[in-house]
């Protein structure tokens, strides 16, 4: 291990050196290490956040046919920097008879659970957090501390809306949690194991990006992970203009800053898990191998591209009624995963010890042939509710001409 | 003194102050908070433990479903968020007596246990509990009766729910 082969874990080691040489005891000057590494971990995150306020005022103006920030920098791109300054300087306002502890905790607590996501996410072949054999379950609990940050904004603001903004995300949140973690199996299954790095080693060297062999699963992740984030179509929890900004209503300044990174944040890791899930994560065709700083680039880039396609739902469809949407996850994509999930695992079964192609292939048919079968349920359904409104609109016609 | 035992130690008070706050302060969402904070200092226990499954569906179930749905339940039923009753009721010497009589005995049983003082044993190397764990459930002579036999209860609590919540026609 070299400097120019593994910079992150030649530094580590050279710190342990260094502690150890001091007179520490080997645990305690890797336990220090660790510490530093994931302050740098964080500090990284946190620096990015800074760019993606940016990036995200910048791809909604062009969604929306404006220019975005164009003042400070070039592009605009110091513009995150001034917003900072606004929120720093703005009044800190506690409501009136709320619940002080509560209310101050629920911002940090939602942008932990983002930043506890970064421990588990590959950057490059030697540079992760942790490899953690239960990754994907973690990033279960991490979002359910999530749903207890906004849980707790909502009640501590004593505000009506606040309440009701964090009823409905905290709804949103537990139905869509079920097709998330089925859509998650299905990789866990083609894998084998549930580490986020044996997943993305399984789509390297002799295996195919899973979105080629879970195709439906892909779009089961994105959609739930789209309601997980509550941005648009299931931004209900803010819903502007029915219950004015929802959970965060009462807060300001930075507290609300803190809220508003975490989301973007959020997002943005999301595309990455979208991106070590089923786009190989940070491996291109080998283009990795060069050099770890090339694997963590590939990986960022396919994580913006996922994150560029969240904004890109977010600021095109509109906003759907409550009840639309937990009839939509519990009527259509609770079952669809379930249908996926049990032929992946029966298919994963036969098709054990199979040429990948041949695998690949019939997993993407098979995909194929559930997606058809359930478009066809779609529209025999509707036309059913078709027929059955039609003799209601005949009877109107004519009474109209007696 | 070992970071496992000062992490065991600090994780040990928060669970035991949580704990008794959850049943000694009056407001009800503050004691559902303190709830979790002792279910996630038990999930800490967990992950000293090197069980990193359990840790994790700790967090997943209680966390992120039971306490949540005791937020919820709470939120919804009770429009006075305080609970103005007596605390105690006419039972609490008995009861008392019995909590100290219980850990004065597990206090003993602990004490004289050889294994109690013991460093656990490091895990092989390629060791995974996961594995472990997914194969003890559904291999014959191990646990793959008790595992169906919860799965078939549950299946049953779920069908009665829908049937419950359901509209008769």
């Amino acid at each position: 291990m070299t400097f120019w082969s593994d910079p992150i874990n030649f530094v580590a080691q050279w710190l342990r050196d260094v502690f150890t040489g001091w007179g520490w005891n080997p645990g305690l000057a890797n336990a220090i290490t660790l510490l530093l590494g994931a302050l740098v971990l964080i500090l990284f995150a946190m620096l990015l956040d800074i760019f993606l306020v940016w990036v995200e005022r910048k791809v909604v103006a062009r969604f929306q046919d404006r220019l975005g920030p164009n003042r400070i920098g070039p592009f605009g791109i110091f513009q995150p920097f001034a917003d900072i300054v606004k929120l720093i300087i703005k009044e800190d306002i506690t409501p009136a008879g709320a619940d002080k502890l509560v209310y101050n905790l629920a911002p940090i607590l939602s942008l932990t659970s983002v930043l506890l996501l970064w421990a588990i996410l590959p950057l490059a072949a030697t540079i992760y957090g942790t490899d953690l054999n239960v990754a994907l379950l973690y990033l279960v609990a991490a979002g359910s501390l999530g749903t207890l940050s906004i849980i707790m904004a909502g009640w501590s603001s004593n505000n009506k809306y606040a309440l009701l903004g964090a009823f409905r995300m905290v709804a949103a949140m537990v139905s869509y949690e079920i097709p998330m973690v089925v859509a998650l199996l299905i990789p866990t299954i083609i894998t084998g194991s549930m580490s986020v790095k044996e997943i993305t080693l399984a789509q390297g060297d002799g295996g195919v990006w899973f979105f080629i062999a879970a195709p439906l699963a892909t779009v089961i992740f994105l959609i739930s992970a789209i309601a997980e984030l509550g941005r648009s179509p299931f931004d209900l929890n803010e819903a502007e203009s029915e219950i004015v900004a929802g959970f965060h209503i009462e807060y300001t300044g930075m507290k609300f800053g803190l809220f508003y990174a975490g989301e973007l944040l959020h997002a943005f890791t999301f595309g990455g898990f979208l991106a070590i899930l089923f786009f190989g994560g940070y491996r291109f065709f080998g283009l990795e191998n060069l050099h770890p700083f090339v694997g963590a680039i590939i990986f960022l880039v396919k994580a913006l591209i996922g994150y560029w396609v969240i904004m890109w739902v977010k600021y095109t469809v509109p906003r759907i009624r409550i009840d639309h949407m937990l009839g939509f996850n519990w009527k259509f994509l609770t079952p669809l995963s379930l249908v996926v999930l049990m032929v992946t695992a029966v298919l994963n079964q036969v098709l054990a010890g199979t040429e990948t192609w041949v695998y690949a292939l019939v997993m993407f048919l098979a995909n194929v042939v559930i997606g058809w079968l359930t478009l066809e349920a779609l529209r025999a359904y509707s036309r059913s509710q078709r027929k059955a409104e039609e003799p209601a609109v005949e009877s109107v016609a004519q009474a109209a001409q007696h | 003194m070992t970071a496992i035992q000062i992490i065991f130690i600090l994780s040990a008070l928060v669970i035991l102050g949580a704990a008794v706050m959850v049943v000694s302060t009056r407001n009800l969402v503050h004691a559902a908070l303190y709830l979790v904070a002792t279910l996630f200092g038990v999930a800490v226990l967990y992950a000293i433990l090197d069980a990193t499954f359990l840790t994790v569906v700790q967090v997943v179930v209680y966390i992120g479903a039971i306490a949540i749905l005791f937020i919820f339940a709470i939120m919804l039923t009770r429009r006075e968020m305080r609970d103005q009753g007596e605390q105690l009721n006419k039972g609490w010497g008995a009861a008392a007596l019995i909590g100290l009589l219980t850990f004065g005995g597990l206090f003993m049983l602990l004490n004289n246990w050889r294994g109690v003082n013991a460093t656990a044993a490091a895990l092989p190397s390629g060791f995974d509990g996961v594995v472990e764990l997914g194969t003890a459930l559904v291999s014959t002579d191990a646990f793959v009766l008790p595992f169906e036999v919860a799965s078939v209860l549950l299946l049953a609590a779920l069908i009665g729910a829908v049937y419950v919540a359901g509209t008769k026609k």
